[in-house]
């Protein structure tokens, strides 16, 4: 195990660790030698500006893209190179920015269909309905209604069979997340859970976020750009721009950093107020 | 928006109240709308299932003689392709154009192993019963399904068509050029044994469609199932987004390889059944044309629907056998053109105008024309029976109609196409002269050719259906996201 940069000595090991990680697309390189770390039931957050590599970070943890260097370790096992529903399965669960629901399922079917990595009944015994499918599918159906749940009545009741189409933006939202949550992950990363959402929504999610990681006890990885959000939740917070790590810390010990003001605003603060 | 006054629970936040009452409003709904929700939410799968069998045992009471037990069995064998087809192109949504390759391997393999074909020469072929030779044929296919599947695995969309319609196309290469002396090469494979197990055979078309139908029921049961379990959810997802599937512990890969290979069993078993009760088979029964009718099953019953398929199987091949007799072709046309002003013309003051207006002009132009020349209306229509005397003054029929016909066809496609450019009272009045073009170009022309006006009608049921029901007759529509 490497060296973290801003890690305590003495620490145990953390869940998820990026050590030393590189991306490049042929000559462009999207992220250079990052170093992160979420510990157990931590809620870290992301932020940078548009096109720092935020949600590059997040593909290449879910395997989306595979590293050019460095390693991404789960819990102290390598899972750099492997495949998305692999990693998925290994206990990391994730959101997209832009909403990728299976609109056309109906809302009890897109939590319902996140479980196909811990369930094990081949075809032969789903259409015999032999007892190990019938099981399954029971254990899958309070699963799912169970992490509905979760979000109070929104998604409960005449929603569990609409298709995922006909829900809000908000509610999509929040389908996301309940879908990673069937996965059964350990960190959960959400890209932009409050993106497009109104304040009291905003509010809404910054709650959530608190209570997955209160009620559920899962670490969380989150991208941001509401700092009323990052503010809200975040036990530590990183700043990332160009693919560099740029600040780490507490959230006003980075949003105060002289580089991560620079990244947002520009190289002088005084000059640009002046124009 | 105001609620009614016996609406005591207040509104509150996060909750559609008028998404919540969709069921009351459902209960509330007049007429036959309301029993048919009822009854819909009544039966089940299962149900419908036994409902469709006995109405499949009640219609062969009515197949009195060969010609109409044929046609049975072959709407039941599309009905079974186009299910076959739904699995990889419905369900899992991928553009699957080597199925045809699949439904002829499966009718080769049965009739390889059911003829003298088999073996070395004076060895008499292998004549296996059905039992052993079907399985065998069929883990064959899904073996093969699977080889194709790992080759289509990269590709997706034009990429997979592409490939996919080249493995289809070698099919037919390769039964018509290699070793003629087992696959018969164009003279194809003949003298099949009957269809044969247990010291029981079925040799007569109606045994054949009994045999179909309890095939369809039993494949069409076992895909609900399949597509009701984890399987079936894992390739509607996959369908929808396969990237965000396999962030959802779907192995995209795995499931696209199933996908085909269960594809290909499918066809496979419709193909023993095809070669068995042909007695024969050819490499001509398994060209393109055969896989663009199957996707015409599927499309127009409604893709990724099970019921859907089997009514697209069913609509199409009855519908090509009323058209290839020129009296059913008859109602046919007269009755679809009919439907449609009826069902899209509104208030029925306009439609009964239009109507009228078809009628006389019919009559006014045919009077005028025998007035001017009576050779120009010399001939007589296409149509027999009551249609053909009901329209002996109406349409314009030369004595040679050949070129008139001609003519006529490429005046009506003309009028068709701006019609689709007009709008308001103005189409309305372009319908009238347009209907009876349609009506003299028919009388003239497309009955005469029925194998021509097959391929036309349907083209133009198919155009029409889309348009009107783009999600096919029993599909449900669906969203398609763009992304980024």
């Amino acid at each position: 195990m490497s060296e973290l940069a801003g890690r305590p000595a003495g620490h145990s090991q953390p869940l998820l660790e990026l050590d030393h990680l590189s991306l490049s697309f042929g000559g462009l390189r999207a992220l250079a030698e990052l170093d992160l770390y979420v510990d157990d039931k931590e809620i870290v957050s992301v932020i940078g500006p548009n096109g720092a590599g935020k949600s590059t970070v997040f593909n290449v943890i879910s395997g989306v893209y595979e590293p050019t260097e460095g390693d991404v370790r789960l819990g102290g096992q390598s899972i750099a190179g492997k495949q998305p529903h692999k990693i998925t399965q290994l206990g990391i669960a994730r959101t997209f920015q832009s909403l990728r629901l299976f609109l056309n399922m109906s809302v009890k079917e897109n939590v319902k269909s996140a479980t196909y990595g811990h369930t094990k009944a081949t075809p032969v015994e789903s259409i015999l309905r032999l007892p190990r499918a019938r099981r399954e599918e029971r254990e899958v159906d309070a699963l799912a209604e169970e992490v509905l749940s979760f979000f109070g009545q929104r998604l409960t009741g005449y929603r569990w069979n609409q298709p995922a189409y006909v829900l809000s933006y908000a509610n999509r939202r929040r389908l996301e997340i309940a879908r990673a949550l069937a996965t059964k992950p350990r960190l959960l990363m959400l890209d932009e859970p409050a993106a497009g959402m109104n304040p009291k929504e905003t509010h809404e999610v910054t709650e959530l976020i608190g209570r997955l990681r209160d009620e559920r006890g899962l670490a969380i990885l989150v991208i941001e750009h509401d700092m009323h959000v990052v503010q809200g939740i975040s036990d530590r917070v990183i700043a990332l721009d160009h693919g560099v790590k740029i600040a780490e810390g507490s959230y006003r010990s980075v949003a105060d950093h002289p580089a991560v003001v620079e990244a947002y605003l520009g190289h002088d603060p005084e000059a640009l107020a002046e124009d | 928006m105001s609620g009614p006054a016996e609406d005591s629970e207040p509104p509150s936040i996060g909750v559609d109240h008028w998404v919540a009452r969709s069921g009351e409003r459902r209960d509330q709904g007049s007429g036959w709308r309301k029993w048919l929700a009822r009854a819909e939410a009544r039966i089940g799968w299962w149900q419908r299932l036994a409902l469709a069998a006995g109405l499949g045992l009640i219609v062969g009471q009515f197949l009195t003689n060969v010609n109409l037990q044929t046609v049975a069995f072959n709407s039941l064998l599309y009905a079974m392709l186009a299910l076959g087809l739904n699995i990889a192109v419905g369900w899992a949504g991928l553009l699957d154009l080597s199925y045809i390759a699949f439904f002829g391997f499966g009718a080769y393999g049965y009739a390889v192993f059911s003829s003298t074909a088999f073996g070395t020469d004076g060895s008499g072929g292998a004549h296996l019963p059905a039992i052993e030779s079907i399985p065998i044929v069929l883990v064959a296919a899904g073996v093969v399904g699977v080889g194709i599947g790992l080759i289509a695995l990269r590709l997706s969309g034009d990429y997979l068509a592409i490939v996919t319609l080249f493995v289809g196309q070698a099919f037919m290469e390769v039964v018509n050029n290699v070793d003629p002396g087992t696959l018969g090469g164009v003279n194809g494979l003949y003298g099949l044994d009957p269809l044969h197990s247990f010291g029981g055979k079925i040799e007569s078309p109606l045994g054949f469609y009994y045999l179909a139908l309890v095939m369809t029921v039993a494949l069409a049961g076992i895909l609900h199932l399949l597509d009701t379990s984890r399987t079936g959810r894992a390739w509607r997802a996959l369908r929808d987004d396969p990237l965000a599937a396999s962030a959802m512990t779907i192995p995209v890969k795995k499931l696209k390889v199933m996908a085909f290979s269960f594809g290909a069993v499918v066809g496979a078993l419709a193909g023993t059944l095809f070669a068995a009760q042909q007695d024969t088979v050819f490499p001509t029964n398994f060209t393109a044309n055969v896989l663009i009718l199957i996707y015409a099953c599927l499309v127009l019953g409604g893709v990724g629907s099970i019921a859907g398929a089997v009514m697209g199987g069913l609509v199409v091949t009855i519908g090509e056998q009323l058209l290839s007799s020129p009296n059913d072709a008859g109602y046919l046309f007269y009755g679809l053109i009919l439907i449609a002003l009826v069902t899209r013309i509104r208030p029925w003051r306009k439609l009964a105008a239009v109507l009228i207006g078809v009628v006389a002009v019919g009559f006014a132009a045919h009077a005028i024309v025998s007035a001017v020349s009576s050779s120009a209306v010399a001939g007589s229509p296409g149509s027999g029976g009551w249609i053909g005397s009901a329209v002996r003054d109406y349409v314009i029929v030369p004595a040679n109609p050949a070129t008139y016909g001609n003519i006529l066809y490429v005046v009506l496609i003309c009028a068709l196409v701006a019609i689709v450019r007009m709008h308001g009272n103005r189409r309305l009045l372009a319908v009238i002269p347009t209907v009876y073009i349609a009506a003299c170009c028919w009388e003239a022309r497309l009955i005469v050719n029925p194998s021509i006006t097959t391929q036309i009608m349907i083209g133009a049921i198919l155009i029409v259906t889309m348009a009107a029901r783009p999600q096919g007759l029993l599909g449900t529509p669906r969203v398609e996201t763009v992304q980024p």
